[in-house]
């Protein structure tokens, strides 16, 4: 690391830049040292409008864990540049420092351009740009009052949409004929404005804003516009246009474009040869680019200069984009307004159904230049990557809404066309992994190409490739079962089928393995009511479910007492201290709020147990693909900031779905406010408090790909809330896939979390009262398998270690000691080898 | 080779194995659906830990098989022959039923 390279700003273009670094950077040759004026590393912009209903900021960071700790990497954030001399390559920052750089990289994006309309610096004024000003619009929202948007583009609708999530009646001021002008043509527009009018948000078009009034407590009380029109308002939203943030020219004497902007030419580069410019604050050739993909482009070209000494070209960009409001899919893509020379439009509107499109085709109507969708954007990723290449099909044909013509199919797409804009991937990138047999699934693809991982409007896309490929990518649970999981479970459940072996006689081949039979031991849990030891069910778990505990890297096993939600009594911790002392056991807290015993020898378990029956406990699972803990914060009950009682809804939880079989464990969590003490959102359901009852957050975990949960539902009483978890879970467990956790089965639907959201809380396929009735049949038919074990002499003969020999220890097992307590003697094992490639281990470690 | 009397047949369950010691050998006892025994060494030589005998019961290509409940490879029951990785073999023992009681020998 002898060379520094210092970026100021570090917005999404900024890290990217970090990122494209770190991946070319083997050799380490630079230091890279961030300076972000905002109290937030970098975080998702583009998405920042679902802050508004989703409460967390660390949900759009874009920092991963390994970047955070890459030493090669410094991150300054809140930390500003003020100046830049370029004679002695220095940058002053707001600490009073400077620092020396061999490399310099401006990506300092831009700021909202708030017009010079009298009133428009009172309190009550917001612009929408970063997570304060949001923190700003939402800390001022006052519900069921007026609230104004001055601009109706793509942020300006983002942004009435935000204040309508807050409760307020948004009205949207744009001086243009139209919403959308710089995307939408006029009878797009048309449209457009009915959807948005649709949705409650009132369009004032072709009018601009006269003056802002202050009102009595001297903040905004009025606005009023060029027609005369007077809104009643203490909220204000600017969102009128962004202009690049190039005040560093000033001090450092680099040149500016003829709009502002850092100059650079297609490289990226200023006049200097040191400095570069790149996302919203650069003006490249000229012109500056509004959107993060471009931006993205330029990082990767700057990253090429820098690591490989390379003149790579920014190439330009079509300013394709999509409108991310709820309900209004608006689209367009290349020449939209068909101002190429001889350009001929194709449209198609239906009023009726409140759908508009039209392409923009070259003289001969054999090219595409250009597209606007308006309803109904379904054709979107297909047409978008198509631009500037010959038309597939007859347009009327491309252009019917995609439910009607059945829609374009990634086939017609040729091979360079990018079909992730997000990242830049082609067509070919992607077929190219799934040729080469190295990606099974959308899931493989996202990891190999990055494809999908952005904005996620390519996915469908991604599946359509799969397809095509011939990648029906086998659902068969294994050699035994040519069907998926879930198939096998309709098949349960349509048949009445019990067992192992009339389900494999019937619908398999073979005796079974280690993969179907505890799968089908999960699937049978659901549909009966008998112990998950009784006769033949024995045979088909995993040895921990076998054991009724964990098993150890020395052959011993650990026993997790339940401890719902966390909360436990001075007096069971006291039971818990004496069985571990009395049978020799280690113990440790775990990361799931309970106490963990080590080293418990098969025959010592029945007795463990007994001794946790008789102080109230029972055992719990550590183990086997069910509910884990549901982790609580103190809530109300003692917390300052608590405004609901988290512990007593934790412990419900727990209680309710404890020994609920699934395809994978289940872990839940329930925070007592927005502070989230109890990481709900790294769980497979996560229950936040509000001030009006609960959020529901669905589909986190941790793990090897950590995920954060999504918001489902919001407000829930106490009552609502658990019959949406009710629904959820049935759900999941119904239709996901062995070892599939609930982030990968939700992903797993074309609209993921909106298809979940779509079944469980709108009941669009009618099944919701099935679910819930196979919710209560589970509660109620609950016992705690680990006491029906004491009872029951014929399932107790089987914890021993030896059937000729009851009393004799395992002569394998042997103890060392390690900071006073136990531990298994360390042997040299050989490592699990990474044999046949049939699976990997962390797939197949059985908790 | 001698043989050992090790247990009564019903304790050896059905797609189950069982442990046992035989002089001081620890032993996996197990029998398939149709009825056949097999005993195998106890120990999985990929953990060191005594468990083989805990493992899942099932077939590969109609071979029949226990997996290691520590990690998982696949041994037949056969030959103790590990089908996940062909260095790896696990001892295997003669093994009968003589008036309902299973005798193991060892060498
Ligand atoms: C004991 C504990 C570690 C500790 O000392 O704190 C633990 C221990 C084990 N974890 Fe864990 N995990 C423990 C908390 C966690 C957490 C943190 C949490 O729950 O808050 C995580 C990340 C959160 C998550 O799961 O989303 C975690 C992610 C895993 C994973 C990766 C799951 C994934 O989706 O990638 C596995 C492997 C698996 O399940 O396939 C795993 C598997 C295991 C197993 C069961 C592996 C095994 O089969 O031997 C470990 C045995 C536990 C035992 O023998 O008792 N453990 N494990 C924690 C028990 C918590 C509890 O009371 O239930
Ligand atoms: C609500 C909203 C929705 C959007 N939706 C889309 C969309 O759908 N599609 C799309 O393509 N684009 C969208 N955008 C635009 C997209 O977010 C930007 O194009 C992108 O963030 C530009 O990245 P950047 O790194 O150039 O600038 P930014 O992300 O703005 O980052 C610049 C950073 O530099 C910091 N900075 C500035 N000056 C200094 C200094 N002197 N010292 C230190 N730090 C400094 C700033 O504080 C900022 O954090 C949206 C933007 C918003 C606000
Ligand atoms: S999440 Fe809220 S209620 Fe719970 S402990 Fe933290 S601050 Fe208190
Ligand atoms: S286009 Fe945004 S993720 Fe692929």
């Amino acid at each position: 690391m002898n060379k520094t390279l210092v970026i100021i700003g570090h917005g999404m273009v900024g890290h990217r830049l970090i990122e494209e670094i770190r991946e070319r950077d083997t050799a380490e040759n630079w230091r890279i040292v961030v300076l972000g004026e905002e109290a937030h590393p970098a975080y998702d912009r583009v998405a920042l409008s679902s802050y508004m209903a989703e409460t967390t900021a660390e949900g759009l960071s874009l920092l991963t864990p390994e970047t955070r700790r890459d030493r090669r990497v410094e991150l300054l954030t809140g930390v500003g540049a003020t100046a830049i001399d370029r004679t002695e390559r220095r940058v002053s920052i707001t600490t009073g420092d400077s620092l020396h750089y061999d490399a310099l990289v401006l990506a300092t994006g831009s700021r909202p351009f708030v017009p010079p309309v009298p009133g428009a610096d009172l309190p009550g004024c917001h612009v929408y740009r970063t997570l304060e000003d949001l923190d700003g619009i939402r800390a001022a929202a006052s519900p069921g009052t007026d609230g104004v948007v001055v601009g109706g583009g793509l942020l300006g609708l983002e942004a009435a949409d935000a204040l309508r999530t807050l409760g307020m009646r948004p009205h949207v001021v744009e001086v243009a004929p139209r919403l959308m002008p710089v995307q939408v043509d006029e009878g797009g527009g048309a449209v457009l404005a009915r959807l948005v009018g649709d949705l409650g948000i009132e369009v004032h078009t072709g009018v601009a804003t006269a003056s802002v009034h202050a009102g009595e407590h001297g903040g905004v009380g009025s606005v009023e516009l060029t027609d005369g029109t007077e809104i009643d308002t203490g909220l204000l939203v600017f969102s009128a246009g962004i202009r690049p943030r190039d005040e560093l020219a000033d001090s450092s004497g680099l040149p500016r474009g003829e709009r502002g902007g850092f100059l650079v030419d297609g490289g990226c580069r200023t006049e200097d040869p040191h400095v570069w410019a790149i996302g919203e604050c650069a003006a490249v050739r000229g012109q500056c680019h509004g959107l993060v993909a471009p931006g993205y482009r330029m990082a990767t070209a700057v990253a090429e200069q820098l690591t490989g000494g390379g003149t790579a070209e920014f190439e330009g960009a079509d300013g394709a984009t999509k409108l991310k409001l709820v309900g209004v899919d608006v689209a367009s893509f290349g020449d939209a307004h068909g101002t190429s020379e001889g350009a001929l439009e194709v449209v198609y509107a239906n009023n009726a159904q409140g759908t508009y499109a039209k392409l923009v085709l070259d003289d001969d109507a054999t090219t595409l230049l250009g597209g606007v969708l308006v309803g109904d954007a379904g054709a979107y990723d297909v047409l978008r990557p198509l631009t500037g290449g010959p038309l597939p099909g007859p347009p009327e044909q491309l252009l019917l809404p995609a439910s009607q013509s059945g829609g374009p199919t990634a086939g017609a797409l040729p091979d360079e066309a990018t079909v992730c804009s997000c990242h830049n991937v082609r067509k070919t990138d992607i077929t190219e992994v799934i040729s080469s047999g190295a990606v099974e699934d959308v899931a493989g693809i996202k990891s190999c190409t990055k494809a999908g991982t952005g904005c996620g409007s390519c996915v469908p896309m991604l599946k359509n490739l799969l397809d095509e490929a011939g990648v029906a990518t086998s659902d068969a649970l294994c050699e035994h079962f040519p069907q998926s999981r879930s198939e096998l479970f309709e098949i349960v459940r349509a048949t009445g089928i019990t067992t192992f072996s009339r389900l494999i006689a019937e619908y398999g081949t073979g005796r079974g393995c280690d993969i179907c039979k505890p799968a089908v031991a999960s699937i049978l849990a659901g549909s009966t009511t008998s112990h998950i030891l009784d006769d033949e069910q024995a045979g088909l778990q995993d040895t921990n479910d076998r054991f009724l505990a964990n098993m150890q890297r020395n052959g011993t096993y650990s026993v997790v007492p339940r401890v719902p939600g966390g909360e436990i009594t001075p007096d069971k911790l006291i039971t818990l201290g004496q069985v571990a002392t009395e049978f020799g056991l280690y113990t440790k807290i775990t990361g799931g709020q309970r106490i963990d015993m080590f080293g418990a020898r098969v025959e010592q378990l029945p007795e463990i147990w007994r001794r946790l029956v008789e102080a109230g406990f029972e055992s719990g699972h550590a183990y086997g693909k069910a509910l884990r803990t549901v982790k609580s914060c103190v809530g109300t009950d003692w917390c300052r900031y608590g405004v609901q009682d988290s512990v007593t809804m934790a412990i419900r939880l727990e209680m309710r779905y404890r020994g609920l079989r699934a395809p994978h464990k289940i872990k839940a969590g329930v925070s007592g406010c927005a502070r989230e003490c109890a990481e709900a959102r790294s769980k497979d359901f996560g229950v936040i408090a509000t001030e009006r009852g609960w959020n529901l957050y669905v589909g986190g975990n941790g793990g090897f790909s950590p995920r954060h949960a999504e918001l489902l539902a919001s407000d829930l009483t106490d009552e609502d809330l658990i019959r949406v978890i009710d629904r959820f879970l049935m759900f999941y467990i119904r239709t996901a896939e062995r070892l599939q956790r609930t982030a990968g089965w939700i992903e797993s639907f074309d609209n993921g979390l909106e298809h979940v959201r779509e079944v469980v809380v709108e009941d669009s396929l009618g099944i919701a009262a099935d679910l819930e009735a196979a919710m209560a049949r589970h509660t109620e038919n609950y016992t705690d398998e680990w006491g029906a074990v004491l009872n029951d002499p014929e399932k107790l003969s089987r914890f021993v270690s030896f059937v000729n020999a009851p009393d004799s220890p395992d002569p394998t097992i042997r103890f060392t000691e390690e900071r006073g307590q136990i531990r298994p003697e360390p042997t040299d094992l050989p490592m699990p080898v990474p044999t046949t490639g049939r699976k990997t281990v962390t797939e197949e470690v059985s908790a | 080779m001698r043989w050992h009397a090790v247990c009564r047949e019903p304790e050896v369950p059905t797609e189950f194995g069982v442990a046992a010691l035989v002089r001081g050998h620890p032993v996996a006892l197990f029998r398939t659906g149709d009825d056949e025994l097999f005993a195998l060494g106890n120990v999985d030589p990929f953990s060191g830990a005594g468990v083989i005998s805990r493992g899942i019961v099932g077939d590969r290509q109609g071979e029949p098989t226990v997996a290691s409940p520590m990690h998982k490879q696949v041994f037949s029951l056969r030959s103790g022959q590990c089908l996940d990785d062909p260095e790896t073999r696990l001892p295997t023992y003669p093994v009968r039923c003589r008036d309902g009681v299973v005798e193991v020998a060892t060498g």
